[in-house]
């Protein structure tokens, strides 16, 4: 005897299979749009690029004659304003995701404040940039120094901060907090031995997203009027700079061939620095991932 | 007591990541004094200069020049020449590279922030118009043919002129960030809107004149320039000229060619008068901007014209 009617277990579980096996499918497919585009970016930057990446191009300064340019001063300089972007943006952002998540009252004033944070993450660079100019190079007269750049790109690397962070502190399990005051741990004991480190992972997620933002912006800069020939590096972080993306940037635009090989080699560099930066944040997270 | 070592484990965590971003930091300048004794660091941020894209390649070979004989170097910003104007009259700039005329509005905020300036010409541009080699019929064109074409009205070749082909056209040029558009516009379009493929990325430009050959473009003589082998340089005729003339390193210096465009320094007399390393630049740069200019891709002036300029230097 037969147990199930082979048809009609088809006839009835068919469309659901198939939609199964259509779903699969079609989220595969998003993953690879991406990863394609992807790959095909790096592999055409790579190819172009690799002749270019010679000791000469690491170690002389920007020059509008291809054969003669290299990419020593924009090194320097952006790893000089990173220096300044991420701490000032990790504690301004770490500090503002505790008070809002932990210390301040839960109404309507702390809702639109965090609305609005998370608002300004959609904010056009270069209206970050105008910003800086204005207070920062105009207002404070820090010129088109590291500092001035420094603290534009790490007001507008915020609120990604913010927000990740936010959610990593909303993240952690209510038990544990209660646990710690339960114990007669201060707010600050709590927020310091408990939820700060069990929010690390999350937050340093955050803090990638926004430095590789950071890293590659141009606009901002173009606006605070960092040069693109200067053939110094800082000394302190008042002294002006070179940055990667400007460089890239001004060489997409020159007319000679070579200099298109040079922007991809450019680009290599800049994915290079980038790629370290977040390896280094990786590996931190997974050290301090598995609290809970 | 194991709570408080992994908070500190963690704070060193974080400051590891600074540590990571900025690291870099602790040891590179010692790196970077090294390689600044080349260029020698103590002068180098005192000559500033911004603005134009277009004229930044001259003042940059201009600038490694001079640091490889003096020893120190200007700072040079490539803002774009509109924004360039703006902090030339706020003060922080001491030369404004332009690749258009100043504008009256500029000259009043100038008179108005009581910087006093002085026109310097480092070289010429020939704004170039440009088909694909493959193009055999386009021989030359009038400035009201251009305007048939980027005014839209024209949507084929024989649109333009009865004996070209009917064949569809694309009309291409760089987008309003471009001095070389505003200066398009200006000189052709009579102020009106520019209608066709306006691309940010000039060597796009380039290269989708070259696969199409009913398409048309125009950019800097430079682009041309180096682009010789696969374009075609289109004769311009001007409103009150009766032959039409092809841009060369002849026609374009003579302003013949009807698209050619002066390439300006504007230097602050402050600084000319009491800056004696910025008076020494620009005197270098008026030297060598024949050469530079040529290199770069655009086109020098009559030699006696950069003499004329070095004697106007207080």
């Amino acid at each position: 005897m037969q147990l199930a009617d082979k048809n009609q277990v088809a006839k009835s579980l068919g469309g659901r299979l198939f939609l199964n096996k259509f779903m699969k499918l079609l989220f595969l497919l998003c993953t690879m749009v991406g990863l394609v585009v992807l790959v095909t970016l790096i592999v055409d930057t790579v190819l172009g690029g690799w002749e270019y990446l010679t000791r000469d191009f690491l170690t002389s300064f920007s020059s509008s004659r291809p054969e003669s340019a290299g990419i020593y001063g924009a090194i320097i300089g952006s790893i000089w304003l990173m220096a300044v972007t991420a701490p000032v943006a990790i504690v301004l952002s770490v500090g503002t995701a505790l008070y809002l998540e932990e210390y301040a009252p839960k109404n309507k004033i702390t809702n639109f404040i965090t609305i609005n944070i998370s608002n300004l993450a959609g904010v056009p660079s270069v209206v970050f940039g105008l910003l800086g100019l204005t207070i920062f190079v105009r207002q404070l007269s820090l010129g088109n120094s590291v500092m001035a750049a420094g603290l534009t790109l790490a007001l507008m690397i915020m609120p990604v901060i913010v927000v990740a962070a936010q959610e990593a502190i909303r993240a952690v399990p209510g038990f544990v907090r209660e646990a710690s005051i339960g114990m007669g741990a201060t707010k600050w004991q709590t927020v310091s031995r408990i939820i700060l480190p069990a929010a690390i992972p999350g937050i340093i997620t955050g803090i990638i997203l926004a430095l590789s933002r950071a890293i590659g912006e141009t606009a901002p800069l173009v606006v605070i009027g960092v040069p693109v020939s200067l053939l110094v590096t800082p000394n302190s972080v008042f002294d002006t700079f070179q940055a990667l993306p400007m460089q890239i940037y001004n060489w997409v635009k020159m007319p000679q061939a070579e200099f298109q090989y040079l922007t991809a080699a450019g680009i290599i560099i800049l994915l290079l620095i980038l790629f370290l930066m977040n390896s280094a944040a990786i590996y931190i997270r997974n050290k301090y991932s598995k609290r809970f | 007591m194991k709570k408080s070592m992994f908070l500190s484990a963690v704070l060193m965590g974080v400051m590891f990541i600074l540590a990571a971003c900025g690291g870099g930091n602790a040891s590179d300048p010692t790196e970077g004094e090294e390689k600044s004794d080349k260029a020698s660091g103590e002068t180098g941020g005192s000559i500033i200069g911004d603005g134009s894209s277009t004229v930044f390649p001259i003042m940059e070979i201009i600038n490694e020049e001079f640091n490889a004989e003096h020893g120190m170097a200007a700072e040079i910003g490539v803002s774009g020449t509109g924004a360039g104007f703006e902090r030339f009259t706020a003060g922080e700039t001491d030369f404004q590279n332009a690749s258009r005329d100043i504008k009256e509005e500029e000259i009043t905020a100038l008179e108005e922030a009581g910087i006093e300036y002085t026109e310097f010409l480092v070289g010429t541009d020939g704004l170039t118009i440009a088909v694909s080699q493959e193009n055999d019929f386009v021989d030359s064109l009038t400035f009201d043919e251009l305007y048939t074409i980027y005014s839209g009205e024209a949507e084929s070749w024989s649109d333009v002129r009865e004996d070209f082909p009917d064949e569809p056209i694309t009309a291409y040029g760089p987008d309003q960030s471009h001095g070389t558009h505003d200066f398009f516009k200006e000189e052709v379009m009579n102020d009106e809107d520019v209608q066709a493929e306006l691309i940010q990325d000039t060597n796009q430009v380039v290269s989708s004149v070259n696969s199409d050959p009913n398409s048309i473009g125009f950019f800097g003589y430079s682009f041309y320039l180096n682009n010789e082998d696969t374009l075609k340089a289109v004769p311009v005729q001007g409103p009150d000229s009766e032959e039409a003339i092809e841009p060369t390193d002849e026609t374009v210096q003579s302003y013949q060619y009807p698209l050619s465009r002066p390439l300006y320094v504007y230097a602050k007399n402050e600084s000319l008068e009491n800056n004696e390393d910025f008076r020494t630049f620009m005197e270098f740069t008026l030297e060598n901007a024949a050469t530079a200019a040529q290199e770069t891709g655009y086109v020098a002036l009559p030699e006696e014209d950069y003499q004329e300029q070095i004697d106007q230097l207080p």
